[in-house]
This record gives structure tokens, sequence and C-alpha cells, in this order.
């Protein structure tokens, strides 16, 4: 792909858009489907999370290697095939260190070849950047996706299941709020998350505007 | 009903694992395309032909790909058909309607990266099925997720009317919404036994 390589020197921008600003669960809703299927423990959403972001580095470095000489038509095509080879990498790897992480996963190990957030990942930024900055910015949409993975993980085991981590947290007499274990806890605790990110913009929003209002106020007093 | 009966297999994808509200395949396109009715019943017949040829594709690979002893290549030669297949609906659709075609724009292509598709594969290689079995399975699925996605279209139209709070506007509430369809659907989970 004749990409036309920007200069851009590397900020700490494009480490830190992919944990905030552009977070690939919270604010681009990319890869929903490990982020809602797997997050029923935190050890699950661990491990999910750094398969995933194993998978989007590699995949990623690849791609920005070989940006040149991927012919524009067949992309996607390479993309994908790209990635299905780390992941079949990722799925075999796991597999060897751990048959209890591996079984808790399941198919959702296989399933990250069609995580959007990769392939977005590949067409936004890996396939027109140099690999220094796109190992960079994967490393924060990887870390991003992580921590996205980790906030819904740690709701519902410490609702559904009253541990963190496998360690009970609220004693004996706490009765487990087991919905948040099954599927539809997964797209509750996802849509709070949601409303609270879009409360807390919504309230700076306020506050920026109220300062200007208040500042105008100031000065003319 | 007998576990391995075609009849309970089509139910078991279709409505007590439905793939999108108790599996969680396929979320992008239902939280994407669910805006109008119209739209999301197309949608889901178009991911459904797809499933349906990828299933029959990937089974006839599974029994090459077992044969020679390559599983390591299974992934990707699942993707790269699901790919064409992918690939061949759209030709197909932008032939024979091409209103059709615009009005699902970018979520046409985007089905290549549904995971309700490769699910479909990857599940019916788990649970080696038959081929009869898994054109059941795969066409279950294929009506669970049309069910999913038009349920999810209809709610969301008649939200537009109602008076939603400003931040849960957009993707929380219909996350919200998507939260109470399986909480609904987990209600079919005694079925067929």
């Amino acid at each position: 792909m004749a990409a036309k390589t920007d200069n851009n020197p590397i900020t700490m921008d494009t480490f830190l858009s992919g944990i905030w600003k552009e977070n690939p669960v919270f604010v681009m809703l990319l890869g929903m489907c490990p982020v809602l299927a797997v997050t029923n423990s935190v050890a699950n959403a661990l491990a999910m999370g750094l398969a995933t972001t194993f998978v989007l580095l590699c995949s990623n470095a690849l791609i920005s290697l070989l940006r040149h000489h991927i012919p524009k038509e067949v992309r996607i095509a390479a993309y994908i095939v790209i990635i299905a080879t780390f992941v079949t990498v990722v799925d075999y790897l796991i597999h060897a260190i751990s048959l209890e992480v591996y079984n808790a996963l399941g198919a959702f190990i296989q399933l990250i070849v069609v995580n959007c957030m990769i392939l977005g990942r590949a067409e936004a930024f890996a396939s027109r950047h140099r690999l220094s900055s796109t190992l960079i910015n994967g490393l924060g949409m990887g870390v991003g996706f992580t921590i996205a993975l980790l906030c819904l993980g740690s709701v519902r085991e410490l609702l559904g299941a009253g541990t963190l981590l496998g360690f009970p947290i609220f004693g004996e007499a706490f009765e487990p709020w087991v919905i948040m274990l099954l599927p539809p806890g997964g797209f509750f605790v996802l849509g709070a998350w949601l409303l609270l990110f879009a409360w807390v913009k919504e309230r700076q929003i306020k506050r920026s505007a109220a300062a200007s209002v208040g500042e105008a106020a100031v000065n003319a007093r | 009903m007998h576990a391995d009966s075609l009849g309970f297999i089509f139910l078991n994808a279709a409505i007590i694992n439905n793939f999108v509200l108790a599996l969680f395949l396929g979320i992008c396109p239902l939280l994407g395309v669910s805006g109008k009715l119209n739209t999301a019943f197309s949608m889901g017949v178009a991911t459904a032909l797809v499933m349906l040829i990828s299933s029959i594709s990937a089974w006839l690979i599974n029994e090459v790909i077992t044969h020679f002893d390559l599983e390591f290549l299974r992934l990707i030669a699942y993707i790269a058909v699901i790919a064409s297949a992918v690939q061949l609906v759209e030709m197909t659709i932008k032939k024979y309607s091409p209103p059709l075609y615009r009005a699902l724009g970018i979520f046409l292509p985007l089905i290549t990266t549904n995971c309700a598709i490769l699910g479909v594969a990857l599940f019916q290689t788990n649970y080696e099925y038959s081929f009869v079995q898994s054109l059941f399975y795969s066409l279950g699925a294929g009506a669970g997720f049309i069910l999913a996605i038009v349920l999810m279209a209809g709610l969301r139209e008649k939200l537009e009317l109602a008076d939603v709070p400003s931040i849960a506007r957009g993707a929380a509430m219909s996350l919200m919404l998507a939260g109470i369809l399986s909480l609904a659907f987990m209600g079919f989970a005694g079925l067929g036994g």
C-alpha cells in the first residue's frame, strides 16, 4: 500500500490515547464480544486482555513492517491472515501454559481473530505509521482494552460471587448476586460503566461552561 | 427431545443459547445496525446467509484438514472462507438490490469480522457435528441472530419517542436493552431439557 508515512514525533499522546481518549471499549465500542463474554471473573479478564494485547502488538508490528509491500486491493485479507496466524500462536501458547485458562476462555481465544479492534488498528494506524509509533500506540490500545476488561471483570466478580481474584471480600453473610455472572449481567455492567463515563463527561462540559461564566462574572465585578 | 436431534440443535442455537444474547457473539452489528427495523432485518438475513455458506464450507474444510493432520491451519482457513463468502453475498446484494446495498453500507463488509459467523464454524467443529447437524446448527444460529437484531431494532424504534436522560442516549441505553432482552431469553434455559 502506498502509504503516506508521517514523521510525527512520538508523543505521550500516541500511548495515552488508547487508554483514555480513544479507549477501544468505552469510547470506540470495538471488540465488544470478548469484553462481555469472558469478564465473569478478574482472572479470565486479565488473561483475555493479555492475549489480545499480544496479538495486537505482533500483528500490528508485522503489518507496519510490510505496509509498503501489501497491495491495497487485498489488504484486508492480508491483515486477517496475519492476525489469524498470531491468534493460532496464542491459542497453542495458552493451551501449553494453563489448561485451566484455556478451558475457561474456550472458543473466545480463537475468536480474537474477529476482534474489530485489532483489524481497526491495523487499518487505521499500523498501515500508515512506522514501527516504533505503531508499537507504542498498539501497547496503549492493548493496555486500555485490558483495563476495560478488568473494570468489567472486577465488578461482575465482586457482585456475582463476592470474591476478587478468588479471594472472598464480603465475608460469610454475603448473598451472591448470581445474575451478574450470567449473560444479562455483562450487558448491565457495561451499560452502567458507559453511563458513568457519559455522566463524567457531561459534568466536565457543564463545569467548564460554568467556569467560563463565573470568570466573566468575576471580571465584571 | 433428544440432545442430538436436529430439532433440538436448531432450537438450542436459535433460542436457548441464542448467539447474540446468551453467547455474546455479534454484538457489533447488534449495536450498530439496529436503528431501523428494515435495515436490521436485511442485515440479519445477509448475516444468516453468510453463516449458512460458511458453515457448509467450514465443515468440508474441516474434513480435509483433519484428514491431513493440519489442525493448526483451521483458523486461517475458516476466516479465509468467511471473507470470501461475505464478498459473494456483497456482490449478490449489489447486483440485485442496490438500495439495500447502500443502506447496509460499511456494515456489509464488516460481516467478516462478525464473531457469530466464525463462532458457528468453531462451535460446530468443537461439538463434532455431522454435516446435517451443522446445517441445522447454522440455520438455528442465523434465525437466532435475525430474531435478536429485529427485537432490538423494534425496541429502539419505540425508544426514539421516549424521554431518555441525555447521558443514557446511544450505546448505554442499547446495552441496557440488550441486558433486559437477554434476561428474558434466560427464561428458555430449561426448554427441551
